[in-house]
């Protein structure tokens, strides 16, 4: 059993070590001034050298947040925030607009090591040939706080016709696409954080996967917040062209801080006919410290429209971090046939407070959908599931099938589910379970006998209990999320 | 009284307003109440935005419905000829009052309007239809069990003749070990507002059995709220059929407060035209080793809309809880409408809790069956639909009783066939006009 006996390593090698990834990079900063109004949203769209069309939509976005309340409904508290406290432009200083990678500041390239970027990207990135017989390398487009610094595999991708690239580049280089799917499946007015992101949003990533092309590699963002008191607000628009593939992978990291940080990201997918979108996520941000101080909150829109016959949209995530977490990867399944995907792990500990789950809209004829929440809540937290499976009268024949496991660990924390199921078509068929329980004595006895510790035990359990959602994530990814699941129900057994 | 009022919520606070001199009970829980209401309103009554326990039940119909009082003294013999026949007790309200001339009350029953206390479980506070209940509520049922007793069947009756609207507060008091089944009958003629309270203490060990079938009339609105407390090793056995009414909610607070209490929360729903049921209910575990189990089953036709809100709450500390939540939906119109939202809220670790929900038209295969032996295609799909509500009934164990539903199921069956088949006549004839 590999897997675990890694895990177990991963566990001591980690005892008393804290957040791992806590650190904090000094590179010089273009800071802009705090607060919220239209000449920021002017300055960021003049740094970002958007056209004025880029421009009039931020507006509009910011007049309709300004009429917005903000949410109430989820399972989750936390002091107000003052929007006006915070930075929403913040960009590593320029030296002259990288061209190589050579000329990428040093600083970000030994951050891309604390970052545990694996050892085969950073060779690539410092410019070593892949060896011929390895697997597809991953493209990586790094996110350095608000301004992605440099992005590999350009070359590669553009051979197959794939763009990859932050997203204000897009804006500039390829305006038509933007201007075509920006705000067409999460519009500026959508939720309170959604039309925000759409004001102020800094970078992201754009990806367009041209008719009939499988991506040759799969795409990654490592998003990384730095930077005192900046809220991060990341804009991802991935279009997939019919016949199209593409997998993309999201995992992030955030220094360790005392103070609360926002984060409302947006990610929009577009999948035509016969396309198909695979996204994962894995999400380690700070959670706050033992007593629940400090940590990040995100609150995030995620929205994939299955537009075509036979797209399919699939969400992996599995989510350890955040003080907060607010996040419905969601799909809008227009297309017939069209199949919408999601897969979660939630893990809470100590503080934590997460709230989230999935859409799944029917509209198109035979559309189908799967979802598979597993949550576990350990120390002080809570986790809920919050989910809607909705069927529209022309969704005939359609499908979903849906399963939420809850795992409590202690008794001092708490586990929720709020599926909402609204059919409006006879021959739709509806599953919903869930069911809520502990690790079974029987089990840990098992294990215990078999001389585990009871930690080891728990953790073996656990990743047991995740196996479903674990195996839909790309091998990459896999290893990481396993350990990170150890790591973050570290201390809270026994 | 034969001018319409005015509507909406400012109608009831204004009626309130005028009648306060007259109420019986403490005049500050009144106030409290009117207060509350006057914040809440009718869910649904105005643009405001609809509190989440409102989700999918707009009470704007009921806004927008003028209510008219119709003269006293109407003939009520026919609607006591539906009151379920049974060797057993009977308390008969009409329009809201009791009638001592109708009934034959059990030991141990009074009325609210002699008794006017408001209880304590009810939350007029919170509740915007139980703050319009204890604003205007005059009569009702009080019935006590003493210790130990067993009171068998008592069949509590509202029939409602077409007044405008009815605030019965009830109040069911089961010492320990005491035991009692009430079959709770709601029916009417015309168009009138039923809003009933109905707070019932299940003391130790007592059991109680809550039949409830609601078959108001067409036009009618039935917007019931009940409150159960369940001590040590008590059992609430509730069932309801919902089968009349325009638009009907049952709401449902019970609270499992000492340990190893059990709670049964099931029920059916029937509708059809453009009918709307709402139920609703809230179960918390307070205490370990306690066991809930809800099933509710929906069938529904034409362009009919059922909702069902189920949460199970099991509080920090109640270890051993078992709790099984399922929710059915048989769609058999392309124009009905299901919306489930089963909740689970846990905050203690070693539970067994789990929920489920399916939504589904009638099995094809299975009609197919039917039909290749030869039985008619409506036969076919009553067959299919009474075996799916079988079950559930079966959760009614009083044989009687369980007589009496079924009876009931299969006038609703025969009602909405019927009408079906008119609806496809009407159909056949515009295409062929």
């Amino acid at each position: 059993m590999p897997a675990a006996t890694e895990t177990i390593d991963t566990v001591q090698a980690l005892a008393d070590t804290g957040y791992k990834w806590g650190f904090e990079t000094n590179i010089e900063m273009d800071l802009a001034p705090k607060g919220l109004n239209e000449d920021i949203i002017r300055l960021i769209s003049e740094r970002k050298e958007e056209p004025s069309w880029m421009l009039d939509w931020r507006l509009k976005a910011y007049a309709a947040w300004l009429k917005m309340p903000e949410p109430d409904w989820a399972h989750v508290t936390h002091p107000p925030i003052d929007y006006q406290d915070l930075h929403y432009y913040a960009a590593p200083k320029k030296k002259a607009g990288p061209k190589s990678l050579d000329e990428v500041d040093p600083e970000l390239l030994a951050m891309y090591e604390k970052l545990g970027i694996p050892l085969k990207e950073r060779a690539i990135l410092a410019g070593v040939e892949p060896d011929e017989n390895e697997r597809p390398p991953i493209a990586v487009d790094a996110v350095f706080d608000s301004v992605s610094v440099a992005t590999t595999f350009r070359e590669t991708l553009s051979k197959s016709g794939v763009i990859f690239c932050p997203i204000s580049e897009a804006v500039r280089d390829h305006p038509d696409l933007v201007k075509q799917y920006i705000g067409s499946v999460v519009p500026v007015a959508d939720n309170f954080f959604a039309a925000l992101n759409s004001a102020v949003f800094t970078d992201g990533s754009f990806v367009y996967i041209p008719k009939g092309v499988r991506c040759p590699m799969e795409l990654s963002t490592y998003f990384r917040i730095n930077a005192r008191n900046t809220g991060q607000f990341e804009r991802t628009l991935i279009i997939a062209e019919a016949g199209s593939h593409v997998s993309y992978l999201e995992g992030c990291t955030a220094p360790q801080r005392d103070e609360n940080q926002l984060h409302a990201a947006v990610v929009e997918l577009v999948a035509m006919d016969d396309a198909s979108i695979k996204y994962s996520t894995v999400q380690n941000w700070y959670p706050g410290d033992a007593e629940g101080r400090g940590g990040i909150y995100n609150f995030v829109t995620k929205r994939g429209a299955c537009r075509g016959a036979r797209s399919k949209i699939s969400w992996t995530q599995v989510e350890t971090g955040s003080a907060i977490t607010w996040k419905y990867p969601s799909c809008l399944l227009l297309g017939e046939d069209s199949v919408g995907e999601f897969y979660s792990v939630a893990v809470t500990t100590m503080h934590q407070q997460a709230d989230t789950g999935t859409k799944m809209i029917h509209v198109g004829k035979g559309s189908t959908s799967t979802i598979v929440s597993k949550g576990i809540s350990a120390g002080k937290s809570n986790n809920t599931y919050r989910g809607l499976v909705r069927i529209l009268p022309s969704a005939k024949g359609a499908r979903n099938h849906t399963q939420c496991d809850s795992l409590l660990i202690g008794d001092q924390c708490g586990a929720h589910t709020v599926p909402y199921i609204e059919s409006r078509n006879p021959s739709a068929k509806v599953e919903h379970e869930a069911t809520t329980s502990k690790i079974a004595e029987d089990q840990l006895f098992y294990c215990r006998q078999r001389g585990l510790s009871e930690e080891d035990a728990v953790n073996l359990i656990v990743n047991g209990f995740c196996k479903e959602v674990l195996k839909e994530l790309p091998m990459e990814f896999a290893v990481e999320a396993q350990k990170l699941l150890a790591v973050s129900l570290e201390g809270s057994v026994g | 009284m034969n001018a319409p009022v005015s509507l909406g919520a400012a109608g009831f606070l204004a009626r309130y307003d005028a009648a306060r001199h007259l109420l019986s009970g403490d005049p500050s829980v009144r106030d409290a109440a009117a207060e509350a209401f006057r914040r809440s309103g009718l869910p649904g009554g105005t643009s405001a935005r609809r509190p989440e326990a409102w989700k999918y039940t707009s009470l704007r119909p009921i806004a927008e419905t003028a209510l008219q009082s119709l003269a006293d003294d109407r003939d009520v013999s026919a609607l006591l000829a539906r009151v379920p026949a049974l060797d057993s007790p009977l308390v008969v309200f009409v329009d809201g009052r009791f009638r001592a001339d109708l009934s034959n009350p059990p030991a141990g029953f009074s009325t609210f309007a002699k008794q006017p206390e408001f209880g304590d479980l009810a939350r007029p506070d919170r509740d915007p239809m139980t703050a319009l209940n204890t604003m205007l509520a005059e009569d009702g049922a009080r019935l006590r069990i003493a210790a130990g007793g067993d009171a068998g069947v008592v069949r509590l009756v509202s029939l409602a003749t077409g007044a405008e609207t009815l605030h019965p507060r009830h109040v069911l008091h089961l010492e320990p070990g005491a035991r009692l089944t009430v079959l709770d009958v709601s029916i009417g003629d015309g168009t009138y507002l039923h809003n009933p309270v109905t707070e019932a203490h299940v003391g130790a060990d007592a059991h109680l059995i809550h039949v409830r079938l609601q078959d108001e009339s067409a036009d009618a609105f039935h917007l019931a709220t009940l409150y159960v407390d369940v001590a040590a090793a008590g059992t609430y056995d509730g069932f309801t059929l919902n089968l009349g009414g325009r638009l009907t909610r049952a709401e449902f607070h019970v609270g499992l407060t000492g340990a190893a209490a059990v709670a049964h929360l099931n029920g059916a729903q029937l509708l059809t035209g453009t009918q709307h049921a709402d139920f609703t209910s809230v179960v918390r575990h307070a205490e370990p080793h306690g066991t809930s189990r809800q099933t509710v089953r929906n069938v529904l036709a034409g362009r009919s809309r059922g909702v069902f809100q189920g949460r199970i709450e099991v509080a920090r500390g109640a270890q051993k809880t078992d709790g099984y939540q399922m929710n059915q939906a048989l769609l058999l119109s392309p124009d009905a409408e299901i919306d489930s939202k089963p909740e689970l809220e846990i905050f203690a670790d070693d539970v067994k809790c789990s929920h489920g929900a399916t939504v589904g038209e009638l099995d094809a295969e299975q009609l197919f069956y039917l039909r290749s032996r030869g039985i008619p295609d409506q036969e076919a799909r009553a067959l299919l639909v009474r075996a799916f509500l079988q079950e559930g009934l079966d959760d009614v164990t009083d044989a009687r009783i369980h007589a009496i539903m079924e009876a009931s199921v299969q006038g609703w069956w025969d009602r909405q066939s019927a009408q079906a088949i008119t609806e496809r006549a009407n159909a056949t004839k515009a295409v062929g006009a």
